[in-house]
């Protein structure tokens, strides 16, 4: 989280927020008489326009299905759902577009992977390495493979601050571990977790590794082939693309060898009553008509955050994490929840006078969108003897103005509350 | 919208001090209720003699509006029969869910009408609403947890 140095944030390509916060139609709204302060962006992003028309444009204009019908709206359609793809194989750095499976999102994602992967390579006994502070989608697919295979769910504690260590890690992995299912970043923390390491740490052991990337793609570089991973989950909807659609990848060797996830259309080659012939990747994990629109908006996303400098973006979203993070830390009977020194666009917090849900309620009317409660890692919550937090998220369009209107409204719980 | 109305200085003090925050002795009826979503948390017991209930508490963690619908609640219903307290989650529930109650319905719930400004945020309704559903559990004697979800 260090900042550019003064030189060379002279010279370094420029964000310009105000600009960007017009391509966002949903930030220009009143709730409650007061102006929309969204700082709920780790819950789902708001979309530019340019996602909301190729979406639209879909529908209104090459509305066919697709790897289908010789008529032109379907190649259109397919042209398009195919240059998707493609958009998300640069934005990871795949090495391959057939290791691109679009799904649903990255719930999806993981239990395709405990399903085919893990229900194939698992034997009782094996074990399946999370962490403590992961969410319940990337706990869950993993808990019923262990109940379906016998394998045992093993866990990395979090430091006080929210932390994974490279020692705890290396600690709890084994010659039995055979997949390893760890957050990019966490979603109720903001913790950044050191993957690098972790990867090549659980590959020294022959573990393969998924990575849920839910709350990463949108604030730090993705390079999967520089990572190692051997899986990445992602939302399209927390990366200011449309919900429903989000994407796997994986590496070809593992995929190649992997069985179907579901049986249904698009996943086969040839159908008969004795036997079935699947389809290559990655249409083999493709069953049924996919989320055609969703595929294509998420195109469109990544299309538009490559129109900024994406180094430039996170460095706005740093600083005003800092920003943020002090301001909060001002508040009199605050208490930060995830204080690791590698976060991102995260703060949960609780205050002495309120509980999370009045906190939420006020800070609603006065126009502030934050999250209240658990936030789906309720693992994490019980590490700190809590029921909720409060959480205050960022995109790329809040600004220090958007800050200084949620402190405001934390005020506002201090005058009914303190 | 206004949180004055959510907020009403009953509902303050309640939430903040709550009453009959302990658990009756001896007690016959026990009923434990969570809120998934929030995570709040609160056991209730009360002691009912024939069919009426002559002491009853909670304890339990929440937000102001969860803690103070049970004080508010637990003070109404002692001394209630088994009917009367059915009769109030009834019109306690219509008035923090809808506009069907009548005046009449608003002055037989008493203090407990402090709560009909719940009925304008529907994502709190079930603050409101975790005790009630607690108690019923409780004196039908249902196993498991009252669940707001």
């Amino acid at each position: 989280m260090t900042g550019p140095s003064p030189a060379l944030a002279a010279t370094a390509p420029r964000f310009d927020v105000k600009r960007a916060r017009q391509d966002f139609p949903a930030l220009h709204q009143e709730v409650h008489g007061k102006p929309l302060v969204y700082l709920d962006s780790a819950a789902t992003s708001l979309k530019p326009q340019a996602v909301i028309d190729a979406v639209d444009e879909v529908y209104a204009r090459d509305c066919a299905n697709i790897h289908r019908a010789v008529h032109l709206l379907s190649q259109r359609a397919t042209a398009r759902f195919e240059a998707a793809r493609e958009k998300v194989q640069l934005f990871l750095n795949a090495a391959k577009k057939s290791e691109v499976i679009f799904t649903r999102g990255t719930t999806e994602a993981i239990n395709l992977v405990a399903q085919s992967f893990g229900r194939a390579l698992l034997r009782e006994g094996d074990e399946v390495l999370v962490s403590e502070l992961e969410h319940h989608s990337n706990i869950v697919p993993w808990q019923i493979l262990c109940q379906q295979t016998g394998a045992k769910l093993v866990v990395v504690p979090i430091t006080e601050r929210g932390e994974i260590l490279p020692e705890a890690f290396e600690e709890k992995l084994s010659d039995r571990t055979k997949i390893v299912a760890l957050a990019h970043v966490s979603n109720a923390l903001g913790t950044v977790l050191p993957v690098r390491e972790l990867i090549s740490l659980a590959h020294n052991r022959g573990a393969v590794v998924l990575l849920d990337g839910a709350q990463a793609v949108s604030h730090v570089e993705v390079d999967v082939q520089a990572l190692d991973c051997d899986f990445y989950a992602f939302s399209g909807h927390k990366l200011y693309g449309p919900t429903g659609i989000g994407a796997l990848y994986g590496k070809e060797r593992l995929l190649e060898g992997m069985p179907p996830y579901q049986g249904g259309g698009d996943m086969i080659r040839s159908v008969t009553f004795e036997e079935t012939i699947y389809n290559d990747l990655p249409y083999k994990f493709e069953a049924g008509t996919p989320n055609i629109a969703g595929a294509i908006g998420l195109g469109a996303a990544i299309d538009y955050l490559g129109g900024f400098d994406q180094a430039a973006v996170h460095a706005h979203e740093d600083a005003l994490l800092r920003y943020a993070t002090e301001a909060l830390e001002a508040v009199p009977g605050v208490r930060l929840i995830g204080t690791a020194p590698h976060k991102v666009a995260a703060l949960s917090f609780l205050m002495d006078a309120a509980h999370p849900h009045d906190i939420g309620t006020i800070v609603d009317s006065e126009g502030v969108a934050i999250r209240t409660g658990h936030h789906c890692a309720q693992p994490i919550m019980e590490h700190f003897g809590i029921a909720a937090t409060a959480r205050a998220s960022l995109g790329m369009y809040n600004t220090t103005d958007d800050v200084d209107a949620f402190i405001g409204a934390l005020e506002r719980v201090q005058e009914l509350f303190g | 919208m206004d949180l004055r109305e959510l907020y009403q200085e009953v509902i303050l003090d309640h939430g903040k001090n709550p009453r009959n925050h302990r658990f009756p002795e001896p007690y016959n009826r026990e009923g434990r209720g969570y809120n998934p979503l929030c995570g709040d948390k609160i056991t209730l017991r009360l002691q009912l003699d024939g069919d009426t209930i002559t002491d009853i508490g909670f304890l339990g963690q929440g937000c102001a509006i969860s803690q103070a619908s049970c004080s508010t609640m637990t003070q109404a219903l002692k001394g209630k029969t088994l009917a009367e307290a059915e009769e109030l989650f009834g019109k306690f529930h219509t008035m923090v869910t809808s506009d069907d109650g009548t005046d009449d319905d608003l002055d037989a719930l008493g203090k407990l009408a402090v709560f009909a400004g719940v009925r304008e945020f529907p994502m709190r309704v079930k603050c409101a609403t975790l005790g009630w559903h607690t108690l019923n559990q409780a004196l039908h004697n249902e196993r498991g947890e009252a669940r707001t979800e």
